[in-house]
């Protein structure tokens, strides 16, 4: 079977249930040329953000600005620990020509595929 | 044979939000957010964007977390001592000819209620929108801030 984007290594799924780090949230897309990638990061400027290469895996890391609100906190839904997810990379993106884009806590990555 | 046409979960998403908007007459009804006491919300609207809420003297401070929209599709709006944010988030791109490999973003519309525990200047709200994130500020009327009294001693 051909690997794919989509793939994920077992040992980062770990980690996040380990509560180290919590999982973005993807839409994954491919086309002839290539595949988008969407992640959201909410809370996150570009800054915080280290998309790391290691062989044909990518590692989206997002570190959240940290929030300087005075007050009691009445109620809490949002998370506070960063955002992690290891994909495995399909050989045919050209991993020299990757883009990434950050707008209002969205990641969207361009992986062409090599000609 | 298929009998039901598959449907796109983005158009499924409409059906589920006339469900919400009765969750969300519920929820006036009862004055405070059903869905934080029984778990429904996100089985019925699909999309319920976290939030948190804190206080302080002068404000009370709701933050809620929308990735990728636009300024323009978010909606702030105050009635009866209750703050409602809602909106609606549509895919950017266009991808017809693509083949999807994840899809665990919502598309489609949402709405989160918060029942304020305390009276607001209706007029001085303030909505920012930075880095996926709305922050909602609140202030106080003055009736509603803490005053301090003093104790005289005889």
């Amino acid at each position: 079977m051909k690997p794919t984007i989509e793939k994920e290594t077992p040992g980062n799924i770990e980690r996040a249930r380990a509560a180290e780090f919590v999982s973005p949230e993807v839409n994954i897309y491919e086309t002839a040329d290539g595949y988008l990638l969407e992640a959201e990061m909410p809370g996150l400027d570009k800054d915080g953000l280290k998309i790391t290469l290691e062989g044909n895996e990518l590692t989206i890391t997002g570190r959240r600005n940290a929030e300087s609100v005075d007050g009691e906190l009445l109620f809490r839904e949002r998370s506070r620990v960063d955002f992690q997810r290891t994909f495995e990379l399909d050989p045919a993106i050209d991993t020299a020509h990757i883009n990434a884009k950050m707008n209002q806590g969205l990641l969207t990555l361009t992986l062409p595929k090599s000609d | 044979m298929r009998l039901i046409k598959y449907q796109r979960p983005d158009s499924v998403w409409p059906t589920f939000g006339r469900l919400s908007s009765l969750r969300d007459q519920l929820d006036r009804l009862f004055e405070s957010p059903l869905a934080e006491w029984t778990g429904t919300a996100q089985l019925l609207s699909g999309w319920t964007p976290a939030l948190d809420v804190y206080e302080d003297k002068e404000n009370f401070i709701v933050k809620a977390e929308l990735p990728g929209m636009k300024r323009e599709d978010i909606n702030v709006s105050l009635h009866d001592g209750a703050l409602s944010i809602s909106g609606e988030r549509q895919s950017e791109t266009k991808h017809e000819d693509a083949e999807v490999h994840r899809t665990e973003r919502f598309f489609g519309r949402f709405q989160r209620t918060v029942a304020l525990p305390a009276s607001v200047a209706a007029d001085k709200v303030k909505a920012q929108y930075k880095d996926g994130v709305l922050t909602v500020t609140l202030p106080k009327t003055e009736e509603a801030k803490p005053k301090q009294i003093d104790v005289s001693v005889s």
